[in-house]
């Protein structure tokens, strides 16, 4: 029997106001795979992740989740977004944010659980951020503030969690230690994480796909020259197959620079 | 002042107060933190078009005040619920067309001479009692959904993308909120009139978001500092004969702006002694250091 795969896009396309943003894309990720999108800025990595969990809706093609349609199964879902938009004066102290992960709208509404929080409070520790569950989320740093929404994202207890940029403003000491962490999540669930960053993650993830309007997904082997060219950069390749090593530096170039120079 | 209370009609004044604030506690507080400040004025501010309504049907201004507000305030939601942070041309169009609505139908009512100042600026000296009760009805069905979607909506205004995930009915709250809004409005209109609705509805949680950790705290907090400015604005109104409902909003604004003034000058009181001391002791948290 074939298995149903964790995610599944077929042929789709999304645009914001007339401007596409993706073009056909296609991707399938089997269950128990650890994915980086990455690529650069506005190609469409959150527009992507957004559409896998259902806040957006394609233009045409279709996604399916665990099989399903996205919304019928977002309560499988964990969701790290990026910050913007979030009200940093909010009223709110880290536990009760993390708690929001915990909301079951088929109970009565009245308040969390025994249960609730002994969840927070395992996912509190697990980020370190237990110490600061009393504490105001906006005095946080943004590091902080970051640990706390992942935090809130696996206090759903997920089958596949989706991280966008989710090291954005995180030390290099509590990146090590959450990319420790979601490793040893990966045992159990799914993870589909967006990160520009692909030197941070090279040795993590089982997989990668490059996201640039159009999609290419890579899972083994060798990055190919056509993902270079959409990549737009000089790409730190990534060998694949275990145990995963970052190859070598094309150039010294930034990214964000166009492309025709890149090879 | 005691001896003022003898009078029915500053009892009622007291009463319709305390009751307005409670309301602008618990309803201000979702305006503030959701942001919709514009949104609850437009709501405000259309209510009128349910004045005109009632005048003309010859209706009680309550019931068609709070028909009309609802249904513009459904409209609103309707209209705003998929793209909430760019609907303010809405608002603004829905926001006229209500006052508009309200000024041709009281042209159209014949022989009837409606003091419009008491809409626009409030009438808490004449508030009757059966209006009180209409009031007390209002703040115990707002409170009482208020308390049992209370986690929903702290998820919502959080962050509504991730309550949707999580399976919250965010649209339905949404509308919800808007209608909690509007009947809110409506009673809060007969204490400083419509006009001067939206400083009860954001001063008071403005000022108690600062010093609250979570909703709650924050409802319970700005309906308390609502109660004391309007009662300090009441008696100040009472004493030297003034409007009652400018006076109040004039005692909101005070407070407003004298909470500024003070965090101003806290944070420069911080500033000159981080400067007097250029090198902070060694003893201290480094982190606090850093900051």
């Amino acid at each position: 029997m074939k298995e149903t795969p964790a995610v599944e896009i077929r042929d789709v396309s999304f645009s914001y106001n007339g401007q596409p943003v993706l073009q056909h894309v296609n991707l399938s990720l089997k269950n128990g795979d650890f994915t980086a999108l990455i690529g650069p800025n506005g190609g469409g990595k959150t527009t992507l992740l957004k559409l896998m969990i259902g806040l957006l809706k394609p233009d045409s093609g279709e996604v399916r989740i665990l099989g399903e349609a996205p919304r019928r199964v977002s309560r499988r879902l964990g969701y790290m977004p990026q910050e913007i938009g979030i009200n940093r004066n909010f009223p709110i102290s880290v536990m009760d944010v993390v708690l929001t992960g915990r909301i079951d709208p088929s109970r009565r509404w009245g308040g969390h659980t025994r249960e609730d929080r002994e969840a927070a409070r395992t996912v509190l520790e697990k980020v370190n951020m237990w110490a600061s569950r009393d504490r105001r989320i906006g005095r946080l740093s943004g590091g902080e503030r970051q640990r706390v929404f992942i935090a809130r994202a696996m206090a759903a207890e997920p089958d596949i969690l989706f991280l966008d940029e989710p090291t954005a403003s995180v030390d290099a000491f509590h990146q090590g230690q959450l990319f420790d962490l979601l490793r040893d999540l990966n045992k159990r669930i799914t993870i589909i994480i967006v990160n520009h960053d692909l030197m941070v993650i090279s040795s993590y993830v089982k997989s990668v796909a490059c996201v640039n309007r159009k999609l290419h997904y890579h899972d083994g082997g060798e990055i190919t020259e056509d993902m270079i060219h959409m990549y737009q950069c000089p790409v730190e390749l990534v060998a694949h197959g275990i145990p995963h090593r970052v190859l070598r530096t094309h150039g010294s170039k930034t990214c964000g620079k166009p492309s025709n120079s890149s090879s | 002042m005691w001896e003022a209370l003898q009078f029915e009609f500053l009892r009622n004044a007291l009463m319709a107060g305390l009751l307005a604030s409670i309301a602008c506690g618990v309803i201000g507080t979702l305006v503030v933190v959701n942001r919709i400040v514009f949104l609850a004025g437009g709501i405000a501010h259309a209510a009128y078009g349910g004045i005109g309504l009632a005048c003309f049907l010859g209706l009680p201004y309550m019931f068609g005040t709070f028909g009309f507000a609802l249904v513009v305030a459904m409209i609103m939601a309707a209209m705003t619920v998929r793209d909430r942070h760019r609907s303010d041309t809405v608002i603004g169009v829905l926001w006229a067309v209500g006052m508009a609505l309200g000024v041709v139908l009281l042209d159209l009512t014949p022989g009837y001479n409606v003091d419009l100042m008491s809409y626009l600026f409030g009438s808490i000296l004449t508030v009757p009692a059966t209006d009180l009760w209409a009031m007390a009805a209002v703040v115990t069905v707002v409170t009482a959904l208020v308390f049992r979607f209370y986690s929903a909506f702290v998820a919502m205004s959080y962050d509504a993308e991730f309550a949707r995930l999580r399976g919250v009915p965010v649209g339905g709250l949404y509308f919800l909120l808007l209608g909690m809004i509007s009947i809110s409005v409506v009673i809060v209109i007969q204490v400083v009139g419509l006009i001067l609705v939206i400083a009860m509805l954001t001063i008071p949680p403005y000022i108690a978001e600062k010093f609250s950790d979570s909703l709650w705290g924050m409802m319970l907090l700005s309906s308390l500092i609502s109660c004391i400015l309007t009662l300090f604005g009441l008696w100040i109104s009472y004493r030297w004969n003034l409007t009652s409902g400018a006076t109040i909003i004039l005692v909101n604004g005070a407070a407003f702006f004298l909470l500024i003034l003070g965090e101003r000058l806290r944070a420069r009181h911080r500033r000159m002694k981080l400067a007097c001391r250029p090198n902070p002791p060694l003893e201290d948290d480094p982190r606090e250091a850093v900051r």
